[in-house]
């Protein structure tokens, strides 16, 4: 199943399939090791909900939820 | 001699390195063409000397924002001897990323593998052997904090060839998606070669220490309430004269008696006499309440201070010196150098909280949480380390602004750090807010510089979105950020930062402040026919002539022409302020002692002379208490949104993009004038709010209008 990481629940995990999204965004997130093949976790949601923190590669990501929708991941 | 660049992740521990490697000889170098802060110094080792360069940190070679740019031009225009590439071994995965790109550079590299020590401690171990047969380049561990493996490190980086090719270590993909496929390949090939290098054993799943921490200090509910409180333990713990309000909430509520009442002093003419010098120390540490550690440590500069001045002057009166020199030296360069050196202490405990915080990695929680309320006003969460910084300094606050990548963020972000109370304009706020309190017995010190502090916030909030809606229209910039590991700050470190921002206050004491001092007691006692004038006389003087010129422009905001005869004092502190902010209290100081107002009732420096030069104004000018005191916190407003020192302004005008400097300018006298003019006359005529309100909800109507057409325009 390929769900949006901004549909995460806390707790989910999977491996990213692909990223979309434009420039930017894009290499950065790329640049932070969000690349195909890459095993996520969801950490939490901050206060307000948004933004959210992953945990991959070995270290703690935080990224907005429209960011995390750039981002498709099979679970 | 030989250059070395320190190039690595951000936060992986360069900074610490690179002053291991320095020690005292480091410094801030300026750059041609970049403005500042792309850090040199010199190492010195058994092979000789050592030009080392700490670039901004970078997590990878495809620049992103301002500071990135500037790293990965000098990698790879910059033409070093070597790069030596520091990896965080406890993040070993995505910092190995740079140190591929790093590798198909045309440079020498060697890495130092950090925090091995760490890696350790959780049972983990890494094959250094194989990292280093597998990417062709010497790997050596070191940690940085301990400052062990130092020397082999530049011993072997001494003996790197002159020259290397760059080498790529996987496959370029050959069709499809470029940027996504190299980056892919990138990351495989590390998973699959370098990261077998490091052996776990500690089981995973388990909930770490750090992991606790953080579940309470970004908890849903938790998070915003923890960090409100620990933001107002900072400010107690720093300013307040009543710890933990262990002497009660208020005046009434107080229970502890004063020394006097203790039979401990005496009072004689307004001044307090302690029976010995042991009930004198006492006095640093508790007087009717008990103090905070930032209060007590000003008590005891000042009291240190304070024999020191009181020696020099009875020297000079014994020694038969001239009226003028022991004026000269005791109210013009003692008075104004002490004033502001008193408030070292308070400037260094705030300083220290905030690098605790900063260090332990709870401010990048903050960013975090506070992401959504900053998107808001058109910001991301990492605006949010520049305006805490600004608390401390506006200058590396500002250079700070580079880890934002857009531009109009930049630009809004640089235009409001001044709203954010920096150390030297701190001694405005608690001798002005302490003469008021002293002079007319109301309100509480700390509440009223709390309030100036959060009032300087919110100045700052509504300029942002005033901004965002009008001249600095965008899109809100993307937020993805590393968050840290929590870590235990290291004293050292702290002890470093300190020793650094003492040192800077020190110089600035000595030279600006102290050439602003003796030029306004000098100006203050001529004549404009260059007459010497006693005291008394100073209503005649060259500088009481320019302020009574200047005085008008600042009635609107009450501390103008209303003020009577001495109301100029205002006028001229206001005006030394742009030289540097801790003039404007070294200027009331020597002013007020020259006036003679001296209540001698407090023992912090610069408040009775204020509340003195109150009691003078009051008397003189027959304004009402309400209207005065109205005046007075507009003073401070003005102070604090006003344009910063000139150091801040010449940082500000080079992080800016071309062209924005002049407008900048003009923004914060604008925000300064109406923020000041609007607090006085709110405080000294209620009625006036309705006109305010009336004006602001005019201008808000009118931009939402305005965007809504243009919006509907282009669509």
């Amino acid at each position: 199943m390929v769900k949006l990481l901004s549909e995460f629940t806390v707790g989910e995990s999977g491996k990213v399939k692909k990223v979309n999204g434009e420039g930017l965004i894009r290499r950065r997130l790329f640049d932070m090791g969000v690349t195909p093949g890459a095993e996520l976790t969801m950490r939490k949601k901050a206060p307000l909900g948004d933004p959210v923190e992953i945990t991959l590669r070995g270290y703690e990501l935080t990224l907005r939820k429209s960011e995390a929708a750039c981002v498709e991941v099979e679970l | 001699m030989k250059t070395f660049a320190l190039a690595g992740n951000p936060n992986c521990g360069k900074t610490t390195l690179f002053n291991a490697l320095t020690g005292a000889t480091a410094h801030v170098g300026n750059w041609p063409g970049v403005t500042v802060d792309k850090r040199e110094g010199t190492y010195k080792g058994e092979g000789g000397s050592v030009h080392i360069i700490d670039l901004p940190g970078i997590y990878s070679l495809s620049p992103y924002t301002p500071e990135e740019v500037i790293a990965s031009d000098y990698i790879s225009n910059g033409k070093p001897d070597g790069i030596i590439n520091i990896v965080d071994a406890t993040n070993l995965e995505r910092n190995l990323y740079l140190t591929t790109q790093l590798l198909e550079v045309d440079v020498p590299v060697i890495i130092a593998l950090n925090m091995t020590d760490e890696v350790e401690k959780a049972g983990d171990k890494i094959d250094v052997k194989a990292l280093e047969e597998e990417l062709g380049v010497p790997v050596v561990q070191i940690s940085a904090l301990k400052k062990t493996g130092i020397k082999q490190l530049m011993a072997r980086a001494a003996a790197l060839p002159a020259e290397r090719k760059g080498s790529t270590f996987f496959e370029m993909p050959s069709e499809g998606d470029m940027e996504g496929a190299i980056a892919n390949a990138r990351y495989n090939y590390i998973t699959e070669k370098l990261s077998p290098a490091k052996v776990k054993k500690a089981p995973k799943g388990e909930l770490t220490k750090s992991d606790k921490i953080d579940g309470v200090l970004t908890h849903r509910v938790w998070a915003i309430p923890v960090f409100i409180a620990v933001l107002f333990l900072v400010f107690h713990l720093t300013f307040s004269e009543n710890l933990f309000f262990l002497n009660g909430f208020t005046e009434e509520m107080g229970w502890m008696p004063s020394l006097v009442e203790l039979g401990l002093a005496a009072e004689a003419d307004g001044e307090v006499v302690y029976n010995n010098f042991g009930v004198e120390i006492l006095s640093v540490f508790y007087d009717g309440t008990v103090y905070s550690p930032g209060v007590i440590l000003t008590n005891f500069l000042n009291l240190f201070l304070d024999h020191i001045s009181d020696g020099i002057i009875t020297l000079m009166e014994n020694g038969g010196a001239a009226e003028w020199a022991v004026g000269l030296v005791g109210d013009g360069i003692l008075g104004g150098i002490f004033a502001v050196l008193g408030f070292l202490p308070q400037i260094l405990t705030l300083f220290l909280f905030f690098s605790i915080l900063e260090d332990s990695g709870y401010m990048a929680r903050i960013a975090f949480v506070l992401d959504r309320i900053f998107r808001r006003f058109g910001l991301s969460g990492r605006a949010f380390m520049p305006m805490i910084m600004g608390f401390g300094c506006s200058i590396p606050a500002t250079v700070n602004t580079r880890t934002l990548a857009d531009e109009k963020e930049r630009t809004a972000t640089i235009r409001v750090i001044p709203f954010f109370s920096c150390g030297a304009k701190l001694p405005i706020l608690t001798a002005v807010a302490g003469g008021i309190v002293a002079a007319f017995g109301v309100g509480n010190a700390d509440v009223i510089t709390f309030g100036m502090y959060v009032f300087g916030v919110c100045t700052a909030v509504v300029c942002v979105l005033l901004m965002r809606n009008t001249t600095l229209k965008g899109e809100t910039p993307p937020f993805i950020m590393e968050l840290p590991a929590y870590r235990m700050p290291a004293f050292k470190n702290l002890m470093l930062h300190l020793w650094d921002k003492t040192k800077h206050f020190v110089k600035k004491a000595f030279t600006i402040i102290f050439a602003s001092t003796v030029l306004i007691w000098l100006f203050s006692h001529v004549s404009p026919s260059w007459k010497y004038l006693p005291d008394e006389e100073m209503q005649n003087s060259v500088l009481a002539s320019i302020g009574m010129f200047l005085q008008p422009v600042f009635t609107p905001l009450g501390f103008g022409s209303q003020l009577g005869s001495f109301g100029w004092v205002f006028a001229v502190a206001a005006i030394t302020g742009l030289v540097a902010k801790e003039n404007v209290i070294a200027t009331f100081t020597t002013l007020a002692l020259c006036i003679g107002a001296y209540a001698g009732n407090g023992t912090e420096e610069g408040v009775e002379e204020l509340a003195g030069l109150i009691d003078v104004i009051a008397v003189d000018s027959g304004i009402s208490r309400g209207e005065l005191i109205s005046a007075l916190i507009a003073f401070i407003i003005f102070n604090m949104t006003t344009v910063p020192c000139f150091a801040a302004c010449a940082t500000a005008k080079a992080e800016l993009p071309k062209g924005k400097f002049r407008w900048t300018l003009l923004f914060w006298l604008s925000v300064s004038y109406i923020a000041g003019a609007m607090v006085y006359t709110v405080g000294a005529y209620v009625w006036t709010l309705a006109i305010w309100v009336v004006v602001i909800a005019a201008a808000v109507a009118g931009i939402i209008i305005y965007n809504k057409r243009k919006k509907n325009e282009c669509c």
